[in-house]
């Protein structure tokens, strides 16, 4: 008898990682739909360019290692890494600002870590602010919403042969509130601020990453945990300020849709590989992350400010998660440390 | 969904508030399969195998022999400890053979089992019931349920009449029957419930009576509608409730059950008696019943027969001991049957590694399952520290952190992460997206603990041991310290007369005569440590060298030896009116005699190791002469204590030894009594030089023998590699061996003459020769150990009188073998041989 000797358990469940990491992707096609109608075909581009560079990169790497490809590639988690990178991308960067973004993210951030799970870091992220501070002009070159460039334009200006880049570009609403905070008049004059409660156009990319969120959530993709504690960091935080100066302070709405709130919540801080891990521990690691965008947007020098809130609180992560450890069956109180 | 619960704990129809534990799974049922059949009889092997192991504890003695004829219900072993259960007949038949067979275990090893063929005819032992068991005494009762061999049916198999017998300090609230069954696959108990739920009643009775709780619940998931309906119905008007948890895995965990139920927690390491709650099986209890009602003992259960595999899968009341192979044919399992088999639910069982491995009295369930029902186990992917574990885990762990400190060994990590609360339910294996065999790297790690603790636990064992061992031999050594001062004490005073006759002779300048012994011993000392230099350059092949080194060391002692002698003799004589100025030196020369004794001894000691440990041929004389250079380090420290007693009293002290013969070098310093005594003296003394002069010459010829005999066995060896090899310079080599033999013949010749020269001289001072001194010591030595082992008779006997008499007798025979192997030692010594020169 050909018979099986494994031990316990003998039934799983029908989780795959590959299968997670491509629910993951599909959820961001609200998204991803929302910005290619406010921004044109400029972000289609980049996703599919970006995860072709992050297959290649991952495959190339894993050859390296001598690790077998094709079990390794089929967790999609490089390609989940491309699809967040390319959408955090304007839709207006060129090849090249893509290749250099994921490349780093795939080769520097996660394999040479060693590869999925081992990296500390939101790879995403990773490349992400490698570019914002590298190329500062390509990376905040975002367009008018509603002006979309047709899908000429936007080939012209992946292969970075558009002459005119800079003359399509116009502000974001966070960069209008920040060029703009403390004179009522500015804001009030200022047409992509004039949303129907939040930034024009960039309400409802957050929306339909809400969207994409709550159907992670109900997949049981991601615990309600991180998203809940991070917008609720964020907005709680806006709060007081707004209430004592509105001029000043953005409103909590405001904050929760605009700029890549949704998207950090739901996508970007539930990465749980450089989340932290206890219960605890990631309420904690999303709030902060929620009060740093918070204090970044409103005090700091950059306009937006997930990736830096997550950059942040992954190195703090281990720490969080050495305080929070659970209470278990039959002792009196948690442990602390690692031993 | 946890949030919810945490906000609005459940109910139950009767108002109990059930409570929560963490995490948890919920994985496919797959109970219809097998629990819409009703239970059937199972089939009748021809060939029953009983392991003796089929519970927790100590594994049952056979009390049967090959060949003999056994009735069903008849015992097969009885129970071998406190924490054991007798194995019984399942039915009538023959005992073929008793020996290992496999069996169903996670270490796939072969144990011992009772092989029963059967004859068919399922005759059954005579019975006895007791239905009155309420008027049975309570340990009557206890002892019979171990008697029928019954243990927990539900998981682990620990034997009930442990469990049942709470001590009475023990107050028991609570008393639980887990019926939750909360593995998918399994119906066994929900089948049993739904037949026959008035004979689990009165079986959960038999227990109540046992236990006493305060209230006794029974715990059944509510996926099992009519099982909890016909326990209701059965349990109306006992007291017994009924209590429907919600359905959940691992609720049917021990400790997850207690909480549900009682919001309790049982304490990591405890027992749930601690907290005043005691478990029981559903099986279990019907077990008892059957024992009450027709005295059987259990001799078989309901296990369930299940997967796709099984074209009749089912529930069936099996004789313990069926092999699994026939189970599969019973029920139509396809042969050969490929996939999964498992004894046990689809979350904790085991592979069954033979198929020939029998039901045993924990054996729930039997999976017969194709791959395409329970697929092959999937590559094992990165983890992605996604946390899916730590949400399901029941016991609140961090199975995520575990994981990462059992791959890496670091075990003390994994211990700190609360390991060993780890029920090993694969709760979190079963939902980890990269198939991470979770489990298995927590048994690893376990396993790998225990060892270690056991380890652990060796070594202080072998600790303890050790100190225990050392402390007996020091108090030893101080019995033996504390007679022999006595001893002396009763021999000075005996002797004192004479010795103030001898105090008042004048004596010769004794300290001239320390001095000089001082001297001779230093410049032996001096050698010795050349030679042991020599030694260490030569590296390895020091063997010889270092026996040259120890003689040396030992020659030194014996000129101390003399300067004991002389120290003793004079220092009454210095203390004489005569000289006022010597009673200091014979003290402190002995001293310094003391100190360079014992590092001497211990120099030989370090030497006779050394030679251990190259493995010389002749370690264990050297080590016999490092105990020769201890005991005459002893000697000198007594005499030291002795002169110092009394240097300041005008009396002789003792001799060290009261020895028969009393050797010659003594008359060295007693002799210048008188004029004739003092050409007696001179004699002596040349006579003295002499013997020094051989005992020297002797250690010579020694080490000649000793290299060369060396040398000679290296060339012996060396020719018959070259004569093997048929080298060319076999010639050589042969003339080597031949010139060295002669040289070691002529060493031993020449010392053999002198040892006998010696001898004899020996004999003609002494009165007595070497023979008849080591034959008196083998006789004391004896005398010690007939004594000895008359003693341990005696006490083992209890025999007080005899004791008494016995430990007189062994001290004095210890005693008189001390003295023998002293004067013996001495005798020896004097002579410049050594024990082995006899031959």
């Amino acid at each position: 008898m050909a018979l099986l000797h494994v031990t316990s358990p003998h039934a799983t469940s029908s989780q795959r990682t590959g299968a997670l990491m491509r629910q993951v992707m599909l959820a961001t096609l609200p998204g991803l739909a929302v910005l290619t109608w406010l921004f044109g075909w400029g972000t289609v581009i980049n996703v599919i360019w970006a995860m072709l560079i992050a297959a290649a990169a991952e495959a190339a790497v894993l050859k390296a290692r001598g690790k077998p490809v094709g079990l390794y590639l089929r967790d999609n988690s490089a390609l989940v890494t491309a699809v967040l990178l390319a959408l955090a991308i304007p839709p207006t960067a060129p090849w090249w600002l893509t290749l250099i973004g994921v490349g780093s993210a795939i080769i520097l951030a996660k394999q040479l870590y060693g590869g999925l799970g081992m990296n500390p870091f939101n790879p995403a992220m990773v490349g992400y602010v490698l570019l914002l501070i590298s190329f500062p002009v390509e990376m905040t070159r975002w367009l008018a919403p509603g002006a979309a460039p047709d899908l000429a334009t936007s080939w012209q200006l992946f292969l970075d042969r558009y002459p005119g880049a800079d003359a399509l570009t116009g502000a974001t609403p966070l960069d209008s509130f920040r060029t703009w905070a403390g004179d009522a008049s500015a804001l009030a004059a200022e047409p992509i601020l004039q949303g129907r409660f939040a930034g024009l156009g960039w309400e409802w990319v957050n929306v339909a990453f809400l969207a994409g969120g709550l159907y992670l959530l109900w997949r049981r993709i991601i615990t309600w945990h991180i998203p809940v504690a991070f917008l609720a960091g964020l907005g709680l935080c806006a709060l007081p300020f707004w209430l004592y100066d509105p001029v000043r302070f953005a409103s909590p709405l405001f904050h929760l849709f605009s700029g890549a709130a949704m998207f950090g919540a739901f996508f970007i801080a539930t990465d749980p590989v450089s989340a932290a891990t206890s219960r605890w521990g990631r309420l904690i690691y999303a709030a902060l992350i929620g009060v740093l965008i918070w204090v970044i947007r409103s005090l700091g020098g950059y306009p937006d400010a997930v990736a830096f809130a997550v950059l942040l609180l992954n190195l703090a992560a281990p720490t969080i998660d050495y305080y929070t450890q659970p209470r278990t069956y039959g002792h009196d109180k948690p442990k602390r440390g690692t031993g | 969904m946890s949030l919810l619960s945490l906000f609005r704990p459940a109910r139950t129809e009767s108002g109990r508030k059930l409570h929560d534990f963490h995490g948890g799974i919920h994985p496919p049922q797959r109970k219809t399969l097998s629990s819409e059949a009703p239970i059937r009889p199972g089939p009748l092997s021809a060939t029953l195998v009983l392991p003796l192991n089929m519970h927790l504890g100590a594994p049952a003695l056979p009390c049967v022999q090959v060949g003999d004829r056994v009735l069903k219900g008849q015992i097969l072993a009885e129970a071998s400890g406190p924490v054991s259960a007798p194995v019984h007949a399942p039915t009538s038949g023959v005992v073929r053979a008793i020996e290992p067979r496999p069996i169903q275990h996670p270490s796939g090893l072969d144990a011992l089992c009772v092989v029963l063929d059967s004859d068919g005819e399922d005759r059954w032992t005579a019975l006895t019931p007791c239905p009155d068991y309420r008027d049975m005494p309570r340990a009557e009762l206890v002892a019979r349920i171990r008697d029928a061999g019954i243990a927990g049916l539900g998981g682990a198999g620990f034997p009930t009449a442990v469990k049942v017998n709470v001590r009475d300090s023990q107050r028991i609230e609570q008393l639980i029957i887990n019926a939750v069954e909360c593995e998918p696959y399994i119906t066994a108990d929900d089948r049993l419930m739904r037949e026959r739920a008035e004979g689990v009643i009165a079986g959960i009775q038999v227990l109540q009576h046992l236990v006493q709780p305060m209230e006794t619940l029974v715990g059944i998931e509510d996926n099992k509608p009519e099982a909890i309906a016909a326990m209701r119905a059965a349990a109306a008007g006992t007291g017994i409730e009924i209590v429907t948890v919600p359905t959940k895995y691992p609720s049917g965990g021990e400790k997850q059950l207690i909480r549900v139920l009682t919001g309790k927690e049982v304490r990591s390491g405890g027992l749930p008696a601690d907290v005043g709650v005691v478990c029981h099986n559903t099986g279990t209890a019907w077990a008892l019943h059957r024992l009450v009602t027709t005295g059987e003992p259990l001799i078989s259960r309901i296990t369930t027969l299940t997967g796709t595999a099984f074209a009749e899968p089912g529930n069936v009341e099996v004789l313990i001991g069926t092999p699994v192979a026939d189970l599969l044919a019973f029920g139509g399992v396809p042969q050969p049957h490929t996939g999964r088999l498992i004894m046990g639910g689809p979350m904790m069982g085991f592979s069954i590694e033979n198929p020939l491995a029998p039901v045993v009295k924990t054996t729930n369930c039997i999976i017969a399952a194709p791959l395409s029902e329970l697929p092959e186990p999937e590559p094992e992917q990165p983890c992605i520290r996604c946390g899916a574990c730590a949400e399901v885990c029941p016991a609140d762990l961090l199975p995520q952190q575990l994981y990462w400190y059992s791959k890496a060994s670091e075990f003390d990590r994994a211990q700190h992460y609360n390991l060993m609360d780890c029920i090993e339910c694969g709760a979190c294996a079963y939902v980890c997206p990269s198939h991470i065999p979770l489990v298995q790297y927590y048994r690893y790690a376990k396993g790998a603990i225990r060892q270690q603790a056991a380890e652990h636990q060796k070594a202080d064992r072998a600790r303890e041991r050790f100190e225990a061992r050392t402390a007996r031999i020091e108090r030893e050594k101080a019995e033996k310290e504390a007679k022999r001062q006595a001893r002396l004490e009763a021999n000075r005073q005996k002797s004192s007369p004479a010795t103030s006759v001898a105090a008042a002779t004048p004596a010769a300048d004794p300290v001239a005569d320390l001095k000089k012994a001082v001297g001779e011993a230093s410049s032996a000392y001096k050698a010795a440590v050349k030679i042991a230099k020599e030694a260490e350059e030569q590296g390895a092949d020091n063997a010889a060298d270092l026996r040259a080194e120890a003689d040396q060391l030992k020659a030194r002692a014996d000129e101390l030896k003399i300067a004991l002698r002389d120290a003793k003799a004079n220092a009454p004589a210095a203390v004489a009116p005569t000289a006022q100025a010597a009673p200091a030196d014979p003290v402190a020369d002995l001293k310094k005699a003391v100190g360079e004794a014992s590092s001497a001894y211990k120099a030989a000691v370090k030497a006779a190791k050394e030679a251990e440990e190259q493995g010389a041929d002749n370690a264990a004389d050297l080590r016999a002469e490092a105990d020769q250079l201890k005991a005459r380090a002893d000697e000198l420290k007594i005499a030291l204590r002795d002169a110092k007693a009394s240097a300041p009293a005008p009396t002789r002290p003792a001799p060290a030894s009261p020895a028969p013969a009393a050797p010659p070098a003594v008359s060295l310093s007693t002799a210048p009594e008188s004029p004739t005594a003092q050409a007696n003296a001179e004699d002596e003394a040349s006579a003295e030089a002499e013997r020094a002069k051989r005992a020297q010459r002797m250690k010579a010829l020694k080490t000649a023998f000793n290299m060369s005999h060396k040398q000679w066995k290296e060339a012996s060896a060396a020719l018959e590699r070259a004569e093997r090899d048929g080298l060319p310079d076999v010639d050589t080599h042969r003339a080597r061996v031949d010139k060295l033999k002669k040289k070691a013949d002529l060493a031993k010749a020449q010392l053999n003459e002198l040892v006998e020269a010696a001898k004899a001289d020996m004999k003609a001072s002494t009165g007595t020769d070497l023979k008849t001194l080591k034959l008196q010591a083998a006789r004391a030595e004896s005398t010690v150990r007939e004594k000895t082992a008359a003693l341990a008779t005696a006490r083992e006997a209890g025999d007080e009188e005899r004791i008494n008499v016995l430990q007189q007798e062994l001290a004095a025979a210890e005693q008189q073998a001390l003295e023998t192997a002293r004067t013996l030692k001495q005798a020896v010594a004097e002579q410049g041989l050594s024990d082995g020169d006899d031959a």
